[in-house]
C-alpha cells in the first residue's frame, strides 16, 4: 500500500489532540477531543476550521491569453455553463462519462485569466489525466503545490475571517479573490460544504499553520474532524461523491439538475458537447427511473449506507438503497440520502428501510434536512 | 466489579447481575445515538446479541455475557442514548440478569486485570 501523504497542518492536527486515519490516500483528523456530535454543534453555533488540503487545486491557464478559451474547452468535460461564469465567481460542477455517469464533482472559478479548479482528494489524479487528454491543445493544466486548503464555516466565519483580512466581509456566496493578507496571498472563496455561510481559504504551506493558528485563536473557532464533516455536510443535503454519486449515477438520478443551466440544455445556445449528453439531456427532458431522495426515518435508529429499502413491509424486492446516513445532531435525529424508484420519490412518501432484518418506516423528505444560511 | 473481553462490565446487586460498557468501550464507540434494549423476561444465551447500540460511527452489539435471564432493562437510554457516554459505568447500566450459575461469573477479569487487558 502507497505511503499514506500528510497535509502541512498534520503536526497541528496532532498537537490539538485529533485521531488521525487515513482517507484519500492522506492522513486526516477524523475528531478531535470534543467528539463528533459537539464538533458538529459548534460549527452550527459558531464556527469551525476544516483542513481539506487533502482535496486538488487546479489552475486551466489558457494557452491563448483568453480565459473564454479555457471555459469553451471546459465545457467539452462539464455539462454545467464555465463560459457564463463571471470573473470573481465560482460554481458547482460535474465532471461526465460516455455513460453519463459522474466521474467527480468539483467547483470551477473563473479568476481572471485562468479557472480555478477544487476536485475531490480521491479523484484529483484521474481528473487531471483526464484533462491532461482532452484540454492540453488549449490550456496548461497546472496541479497547484505548495498551498493548503481550509475551510471556515458557522454564522461567526465572517467576523472571524473579515478580523484578519477584511475584503472577505464584503463576498457574497460563492464570490471568489485573490486577497493580500499577512499570511501571504489568500485565494479565497466563500462557499463550503456544510450547509453555513463560510469560506474556503487556499494559502501558501508555508503560512498555512500561522493562519490556522490565527484564525484558531478566537474563541468562536474550534478545528472539525472529517467525521462532523460528514454530518454536517448530510444534513446540508449535499452529495459525498464515492457514496451519493459515482460513474453509475447520472446527474439526473441524483437530482443535480440544477448544475446544468439551460444553455446547455436541449434547445440551449451551446446544448451538449459533453460526455454522456445524450443521456443526460434526454433524462432532463423525460425523467429517470430512480431519483436521489433524502429520508427521515421514523425511529431513532439511524439507516446506514447500504440499507435496503422496501415499498411496504412485506414487499419481496427492494425498491432502492441508501447511500448515506448517519444521526443528525442539529435535527436531533437520523437521516438518510438515497436512491429509489421515481414512483416512490415524492416528499412524504412512507418506505422502508431493511435494518438488523427489521422493516423500519422512514419518510421521503425535501433535501436539504436543515436550511442552509449561505450569504447570498 | 468484574469485566469481560467485548468490554462489559458486570456488577453482582443481591441476586441479580448488572450489565454496561466500560468507559474505554464508550470512548472508542463515540457520541451514542441509538440504544435498543432486550425485553424483560427474555431468557437468554452467553454470546447472544442483545442489545443494538448505535454510535455517530457506527453500530455495534453487546452480547450476553453469560446464561441467564433478563429481569430489567434501563429504558433511560432508550429517551436519552447520550447518557452512555456521560456516566458508561454508572447511570448507563444497559440491563440486569438473574444468572442460571453465579460462579460463571468467576472467569472473568477484575479490573487490574481488565486495565492489563486494553493498555
Amino acid at each position: 500500500m502507497a505511503e499514506l501523504k500528510r497535509t502541512g497542518l498534520y503536526d497541528l492536527h496532532v498537537e490539538l489532540g485529533a485521531r488521525m486515519v487515513p482517507f484519500a490516500g492522506y492522513e486526516m483528523p477524523v475528531q478531535y477531543p470534543p467528539g463528533v456530535m459537539k464538533e458538529h454543534l459548534h460549527c452550527r453555533a459558531a464556527a469551525g476550521l476544516f483542513d481539506v488540503g487533502h482535496m486538488g487545486q487546479v489552475i486551466l491557464r489558457p494557452k491563448s491569453g483568453d480565459v473564454n478559451d479555457a471555459a469553451a474547452a471546459l465545457e467539452k468535460l462539464v455539462p454545467v455553463s464555465v463560459l457564463g461564469l463571471k470573473e470573481g465567481r465560482q460554481r458547482y460542477g460535474l465532471f461526465t462519462n460516455a455513460a453519463g455517469g459522474i466521474l467527480d464533482d468539483l467547483m470551477i472559478a473563473n479568476r481572471g485569466d485562468h479557472l480555478f479548479l477544487v476536485v475531490n482528494a480521491a479523484c484529483k489524479a484521474d481528473d487531471i489525466a483526464h484533462m491532461r487528454a482532452h484540454l492540453s491543445d488549449i490550456c496548461e493544466i497546472e496541479e497547484v503545490a505548495g498551498r493548503g486548503l481550509l475551510a471556515l464555516q458557522g454564522p461567526a466565519a465572517e467576523a472571524v475571517l473579515g478580523a484578519l483580512v477584511p475584503a472577505t466581509a464584503a463576498m457574497k456566496f460563492m464570490d471568489v479573490a485573490v486577497l493580500q493578507s499577512d499570511f501571504g496571498e489568500l485565494w479565497v472563496s466563500r462557499s463550503g460544504y456544510t450547509g453555513e455561510d463560510g469560506f474556503e481559504i487556499s494559502v501558501a504551506d508555508s503560512r498555512a499553520v500561522a493562519f490556522a493558528r490565527g484564525l484558531l485563536a478566537h474563541d468562536a473557532v474550534e478545528p472539525i474532524g472529517l467525521g462532523a464533516r460528514d454530518s454536517l455536510r448530510l444534513e446540508a443535503g449535499l452529495c459525498l461523491y464515492g457514496n451519493d454519486i459515482d460513474t453509475t449515477t447520472s446527474p439526473v438520478e441524483a437530482a443535480l439538475g440544477w448544475a446544468i443551466q439551460k444553455v446547455r440544455r436541449a434547445g440551449g445556445a451551446r446544448a451538449g458537447g459533453f460526455p454522456g449528453a445524450d443521456r443526460i439531456l434526454r433524462e432532463l427532458e423525460e425523467g429517470t427511473g430512480r431519483l436521489r431522495v433524502g429520508l427521515r426515518p421514523d425511529g431513532r435508529a439511524p439507516m446506514r449506507a447500504g440499507t435496503q429499502l422496501f415499498a411496504s413491509e412485506s414487499a419481496q424486492q427492494p425498491i432502492g438503497t441508501v447511500t448515506s446516513g448517519a444521526y443528525g445532531p442539529s435535527i436531533e435525529g437520523p437521516m438518510s440520502m438515497g436512491y429509489v424508484a421515481t414512483g416512490q420519490a415524492a416528499s412524504g412518501t412512507v418506505i422502508f428501510g431493511e435494518v438488523r432484518g427489521k422493516r423500519l418506516p422512514a419518510t421521503v423528505t425535501d433535501l436539504p434536512f436543515r436550511p442552509s444560511s449561505y450569504k447570498r | 466489579m468484574k469485566f469481560t473481553e467485548e468490554h462489559e462490565w458486570l456488577r453482582v446487586e443481591g441476586d441479580l447481575v448488572v450489565v454496561g460498557i466500560t468507559e474505554h468501550a464508550a470512548e472508542q464507540l463515540g457520541d451514542v445515538v441509538f440504544v435498543e434494549l432486550p425485553e424483560p423476561d427474555t431468557t437468554v444465551s452467553k454470546d447472544d446479541e442483545i442489545v443494538v447500540i448505535e454510535s455517530v460511527k457506527a453500530a455495534s452489539d453487546i452480547l450476553a455475557p453469560v446464561d441467564g435471564e433478563i429481569v430489567e432493562v434501563n429504558e433511560a437510554l432508550t429517551d436519552n442514548p447520550g447518557l452512555v457516554n456521560e456516566d458508561p459505568q454508572g447511570d448507563a447500566w444497559f440491563f440486569k440478569m438473574k444468572l442460571e450459575d453465579m460462579a460463571s461469573l468467576d472467569d472473568f477479569m477484575d479490573e487490574a486485570e481488565y486495565k492489563d487487558f486494553i493498555a
